[in-house]
């Protein structure tokens, strides 16, 4: 037995570790996992954001490198902080407190020291680095806005937040992502694809060289630029002439339903959210309430059309046969359209108006008219309104229109279901929703949509869903934005075109005409609302003017509003004109007009309802 | 001599060499950069290398020397090994913490692991007389001061590692006729001290209780005679050792070494602090697989994530890179080491030789078993290294030593 025990202890123990080697490496397979999260690192690698250019190839928005100052806390051996403080523009304090927060966080790790220093001072940086052991300098790529206008259709890019990434797994937290806008919509286009490069890694989470010689990197995929249907000098003439006026603007061009300018004041300029001071600036401006820089005035006020949605009503009439060009209307300074119930119009006493009258006079009496007739065609109401509506919504209204921006509107056209719920079933007719008949009542719109149903009539019967997107890295655009055909025969466009002619060369728009192009147009004024200390009161009128021109070939087809601007005429439509006669002829010779409108200031409208004294409107 | 160089046993050497090699192939593999290379001095490998070829070189040397030298001259060289590590207080160079090291520009010599030759030498010498016998006490006392000298000296360095390797000495004594008494102490004292850590004392104080007493009553079945006073000795006695290694455990050791032992008996998970090194080993030897990762791929190894990979965690590095095959190679290599030296000692007339013989055996069953042990997260962490494989001059200059004395021997058995 003595002979024999350490000869049987050393078999034992030989057993016992091939059995615990095997169990170790072979039966338990968690271990090889543990192994690649410890020594491999993988890292991304990120494509440079695609750039975005005009509809002329401008360009619009590119990148600028950003260079944070990074360090390593374990190499750092003592410097001349004064020195370096002067040379990268920060106090001591700061310096020493990120010192401090670079250790508390890592020895080991880097850490941002001086965060985004501009290219100068990298440049002076860069040739004393030497001086300075455990620093290092870490270029990154920030988004550089060349315009300093169209901040709400580019939007802008941030870090993602845990939504985001729950959402789409692709995301890495620290990573950016498209905000607002364009960078929003063309997301995928614009960033690319990611690769990913793998590293050795060693215990103290150094790197020490690529893994495997690069034979699992993932090359990136490059990003795509992007080129806009926007016309940059529309675009800022729009946001110059519009400067000190709350309201927005929508132009689009009508034969290929390719938006030339989406303005919404006040905005703001794009370069504010970026860098250093995004998150500062994006609080004020989120902040600002009253005035609301964040909101797209273009895409998502919601309004009543007012008179404008006349052309819609008298097309709708025509196609239902209900009025021809002959049909007449008498106003007495407007009409009884229910006993007791009166409805003003401008009018003359004793004026009898066709339809092309009615529409360049903006008669309140001939639409109201006209309108109980296409709801009293059928035997009941309901369907008079249902076949109202359907007409409506082949001009996009009461629906999202699909343009490429997420942000947007419904708006609302009224059926029957509606108004049964609300006045209960056959308790309605014609007269209790007269107002539908001039944009007023229930109807809401936004701008764009205004926009839209003008290229439609301009197209006469048809548009193409409104959009952004020109081509995307040199290729044209698969066939996503498509012909709509409205429910109204062509033929009954040439009366309504004539009228909007009229309105612009003799009626309410007069101050729209521009020598040389036939302007077709109509203008609107709409009532609004609002509470002051829970009491509705009324707010001067909002100016609305819808346009295109040229009459015959439309190149452009617009809406504007001005809120607060109390009747077409006085703002809307010498905007719009302004608008047309840019992008028309490339330059704006009436620079009286012009002046008139820039140095236009509404802020002691706005201020009216937070004043806390009574005020007028309509002055 | 030519006669006896013929007797050689080639079979250990070859052993030796592909051990030696494969140690080297690991080392180059751990330190790895593109400045590796055997004849870079200045990097492990190279060092290694050097080691290796003086090894030889001493090697050949002490199998061209008469084998009656090592007998005779043993004493001589054990006094020479203790005055070595008593200058060690003076001269010596503290590395980590222990005074373990001479350096001679830019080498370093670590006398304890020499004191593992001189003093088997020396044990060897004394158990070979005569007279010598182990049932008596002051014989017992005598090797004992033998072996307990080196061992208090090299603990003062402080290198407990190192000195428990001494430990080994007891197979040799128990192999020579000590009596099995103190082999069931051991044993029991081993088992009842994990048994105290790992359970709650009251428990473990009513098993013994019931044991015994169980047992008493079964031996008084078959002997009527049987009396009741060595079982209640017995009781009282181990109740007593359990209750100090619980004591001594939670007061008089230190929490560095109460973690050692915790990590073992894994009553505690903390991959992150003492446990690191455990952990550590353990994902690079689990990441290997059936066959490895290969030749200088293994990320663990080279991301440098296991803590002294060149020297005491050697096997790690072997299980990643080389796998289930290549670290069942290297246990079955050494098991095969082992069982042949104790072979060919029970085989030698002399006395000397075959107690010489049988040190070497326990000292390497020692390291192999300490050393992959802890590898492989069996063993608490000790730190010492793999013999022939793991890095360092000493260490393998001495293990060449300690085993090339043996061949000598082994090749002149027959010259008495």
């Amino acid at each position: 037995m003595r002979k024999f025990l350490l000869t049987g202890l050393t078999l034992v123990v030989g057993v016992v570790f091939i059995v615990r080697l095997l169990q170790l490496q072979v039966l338990n397979t968690s271990y090889q996992k543990l192994s690649d999260n410890n020594a491999i690192l993988a890292i991304s690698e990120y494509p440079e954001r695609g750039f975005i250019y005009d509809r002329n190839r401008k360009l619009l928005v590119a990148n600028q490198a950003a260079y944070d100052v990074m360090i390593i806390p374990e190499n750092v051996i003592p410097f001349d902080t004064l020195a370096f403080c002067t040379l990268v523009n920060i106090t001591k304090k700061t310096l020493i407190n990120n010192l401090k927060k670079a250790r508390r966080f890592s020895k080991r790790l880097p850490s941002v020291i001086v965060n985004q220093i501009s290219k100068e001072t990298y440049a002076k940086l860069q040739e004393q680095m030497w001086k300075y052991e455990g620093f290092f300098i870490q270029k990154k790529s920030l988004r550089d806005y060349q315009i300093n206008f169209g901040a709400n259709i580019l939007g802008y890019v941030s870090e993602v937040n845990n939504n985001d990434i729950k959402k789409d797994n692709y995301y890495q937290p620290g990573e950016l992502i498209g905000r607002q806008g364009i960078e929003k919509s063309y997301e995928k286009e614009l960033r690319g694809e990611k690769g990913k490069r793998f590293l050795q890694k060693d215990r103290f989470n150094r790197i020490i060289g690529d893994y495997k010689n690069k034979s699992y990197d993932i090359e990136p995929k490059v990003a795509k630029d992007i080129q806009l249907t926007l016309d940059a000098t529309l675009q800022k003439y729009g946001e110059f002439l519009m400067q000190n006026k709350r309201g927005g603007i929508v132009a689009i061009e009508p034969s290929s339903g390719e938006i030339l300018a989406l303005i919404s004041t006040p905005s703001y300029n794009p370069n504010l959210l970026v860098g250093r001071d995004r998150s500062k600036n994006y609080r004020k401006l989120a902040g600002d309430t009253l005035a609301k820089p964040l909101f797209d005035r273009g895409l998502q006020a919601l309004y009543p059309p007012g008179s404008p949605f006349k052309t819609l009503n008298a097309l709708v009439a025509l196609q239902e046969g209900v009025i021809t060009h002959e049909t007449k209307f008498k106003c007495n300074k407007g009409h009884y359209y229910a006993r007791g119930a009166f409805m003003e119009c401008h009018c003359g006493q004793g004026s009898r108006n066709d339809l092309l009258k009615g529409i360049y006079n903006s008669c309140n009496t001939f639409f109201a008219n006209t309108y109980k007739r296409i709801i009293e065609k059928y035997e009941t109401p309901e369907k008079g309104l249902n076949q109202w509506n359907e007409h409506l919504k082949s001009f996009g209204l009461g629906n999202y229109l699909g343009y490429d921006l997420s942000i947007g509107k419904k708006g609302f056209i009224p059926n029957a279901a509606y108004y049964d719920q609300w006045y209960s079933k056959g308790a309605w007719k014609a007269a209790t929703i007269i107002s539908n008949a001039i944009g007023q009542g229930e109807v809401l719109t936004t701008p764009i949509q205004l926009a839209n149903f003008t290229a439609a009539i301009a197209n006469r019967g048809h548009y193409y869903t409104p959009h952004f997107l020109r081509s995307v890295s040199g290729d044209s655009i698969p066939q996503k934005f498509v012909q709509k055909k409205t429910s109204i025969d062509p033929k009954h466009f040439e009366l309504v075109i004539d009228g909007m002619h009229k309105v612009v060369e003799k009626g309410t728009a007069r101050i729209a005409r521009i020598k040389d192009i036939e302007v077709c147009g109509k203008t609107g004024t709409a009532e609004n609302f609002t509470k002051i200390n829970g009491i509705r009161t009324q707010l001067t009128d909002h100016s609305i003017f819808v346009a295109f021109a040229p009459k015959d070939d439309p190149k452009i087809a617009l809406a504007v509003f001005i809120e607060n601007g109390y009747w077409g005429g006085r703002w809307a439509a010498p905007i719009a004109s302004l608008m047309i006669e840019k992008y028309i002829n490339g330059e704006v010779k009436r620079s009286w007009l012009e002046k008139r409108m820039v140095d236009g200031d509404l802020s002691s409208e706005y201020e009216k309802p937070y004043s806390g004294k009574p005020f007028k409107i309509n002055e | 001599m030519n006669k006896s160089f013929y007797r050689l046993d080639w079979i250990t050497i070859a052993l030796y060499l592909a051990l030696v090699s494969y140690g080297l192939i690991n080392i180059y593999s751990t330190n790895y950069n593109e400045n590796s290379s055997l004849f870079n001095f200045s990097i492990p490998v190279g060092k290694q290398f050097l080691f290796f070829v003086v090894s030889i070189i001493v090697a050949v040397v002490i199998l061209i020397t008469k084998a009656k030298v090592f007998e005779r001259f043993a004493s001589i060289f054990y006094l020479i090994s203790i005055l070595s590590l008593i200058g060690l207080f003076i001269f010596g160079k503290k590395i980590s913490g222990a005074t373990s090291w001479y350096t001679f520009g830019g080498i370093g010599i670590q006398p304890s692991e020499f004191a593992k030759v001189t003093t088997a030498l020396a044990v060897s010498k004394i158990l070979s007389e005569i007279q010598v016998n182990l049932k008596k006490i002051k014989f017992l006392f005598q090797i004992g001061f033998i072996i307990a000298l080196p061992v208090i000296l090299i603990i003062l360095q402080p290198d407990p590692g190192t000195a428990l390797v001494f430990v080994g000495f007891f197979f040799v004594l128990f192999r020579e006729g000590l009596n099995v008494i103190f082999l069931l102490v051991v044993i029991g004292l081993i088992f009842f001290f994990i048994l105290a850590l790992v359970a709650p004392i009251p428990f473990i104080f009513a098993s013994i209780i019931t044991l015994l007493i169980s047992m008493y009553f079964f031996s008084k079945k078959l002997n009527k005679k049987a009396s009741l006073l060595p079982y209640l000795l017995v009781i009282f006695l181990s109740c007593g050792y359990v209750y100090s290694v619980d004591y001594i455990f939670n007061t008089v050791f230190e929490q560095r070494h109460r973690d050692r032992i915790n990590i073992i008996l894994g009553k505690e998970l903390d991959s992150q602090g003492i446990g690191y090194n455990i952990n550590q080993s353990k994902i690079a030897i689990g990441s290997g697989g059936w066959d490895g990762k290969g030749f200088l791929q293994g990320t663990q190894t080279k991301g440098d994530f296991v803590p002294q990979q060149h020297t005491d965690y050697i096997f790690s590095t072997i299980g990643e890179e080389w796998g289930f095959y290549g670290s069942s190679l290297v246990v079955l290599t050494f098991c095969f080491l082992i069982i042949r030296i104790l072979y060919k000692t029970e085989n030698l007339k002399n006395k000397f030789a075959r107690i010489y013989g049988h040190s070497l055996a326990s000292i390497l069953f020692l390291h192999f078993f300490i050393n992959i042990g802890m590898s492989l997260g069996l063993v608490p962490t000790i730190g010492i290294p793999l013999p022939f494989i793991s890095y360092g001059g000493s260490s393998l200059l001495a293990f060449s030593c300690l085993l090339f004395i043996f061949l000598n021997l082994d090749a002149n058995r027959l010259n008495e």
